[in-house]
């Protein structure tokens, strides 16, 4: 299943709702071009909600990385909801768990923006 | 592909869907052999880091040269081989992607991951470009040389 995302407006944080994989290739291109279109449209606060993300490799990994140093070098913020005990697995043993901001539930997430 | 047999070979392009298609076969044999859920992930997590090291920074995508992967069944292990016909690596090379000034790093992490994955990954120059080579015990009822079920 390739990937598929959609974003909505939430009390001023959009919210990506990814599906599928994030792996190298369409997965991590659709990921990167999303991001890109978000900042370029002026929207800073960012979380991806990868509930239904079932798997992401390396390059994806790579990809999340990219997201979140582009959107803080751009002076936003961006931050990951809902991983799969999978992805949540693969942050923890990358050690990236230490660098996002990893939340479980919607509302704290929009909340947690200043 | 069934894994009744002791040895599997591929001979497949350097490209994009060969990574795809390297991650599908290992998810079969992982599973013909009776793996847990967590180990065919990880073994098929591992094949996928391999092939893409070998499409993209081995053979580069050039059309005229080819991966083999190849699939071996023996008593108590899964031998997963990845050869490309590239320029090689140079392990020394590869910066640790859990140093604090790595982690923000875009790239460097297949290498780790299959060594997380995986019980033994060694890695050494061909005289025609580089070989991977990826063990995973076998643990449970298919261990010792039985064969899985179909």
């Amino acid at each position: 299943m390739s990937m598929k995302v959609g974003s909505r407006q939430v009390d001023g944080v959009v919210i990506v709702d990814c599906s599928g994989r994030i792996t190298l290739g369409e997965g991590s291109v659709i990921l990167r071009d999303t991001v890109r279109d978000l900042l370029s449209k002026g929207n800073k606060k960012i979380v991806l909600n990868l509930q239904d993300v079932n798997y992401i490799d390396s390059s994806g990994i790579g990809e999340l990385v990219s997201a979140f140093t582009t959107t803080k070098n751009q002076g936003g913020e961006l931050k990951l909801l809902n991983l799969t005990k999978k992805v949540n697995d693969l942050l923890q043993i990358t050690k990236l768990y230490t660098v996002f901001d990893v939340k479980d539930d919607e509302a704290s997430a929009v909340k947690s923006f200043k | 592909m069934a894994m009744t047999e002791q040895r599997v070979s591929y001979t497949l392009d350097s490209s994009l869907e060969t990574i795809d298609n390297a991650e599908e076969k290992a998810t079969r044999v992982a599973t013909e052999l009776g793996f847990p859920d967590d180990e065919i992930m990880q073994i098929s997590m591992a094949v996928r880091e391999g092939a893409v090291n070998a499409v993209l920074h081995g053979n580069a995508y050039a059309p005229d040269k080819k991966v083999t992967l190849v699939f071996e069944r023996s008593a108590d292990d899964l031998i997963i081989t990845i050869r490309d016909q590239g320029r090689g690596m140079d392990l020394s090379k590869i910066p640790n992607p859990l140093a604090p000034e790595n982690l923000l790093k875009t790239s460097g992490r297949g290498i780790f991951l299959m060594r997380s994955f995986m019980d033994v990954v060694e890695i050494r120059p061909t005289d025609s470009g580089t070989e991977l080579k990826l063990i995973k015990h076998v643990h449970g009822p298919t261990a010792g040389g039985k064969e899985a079920s179909q």
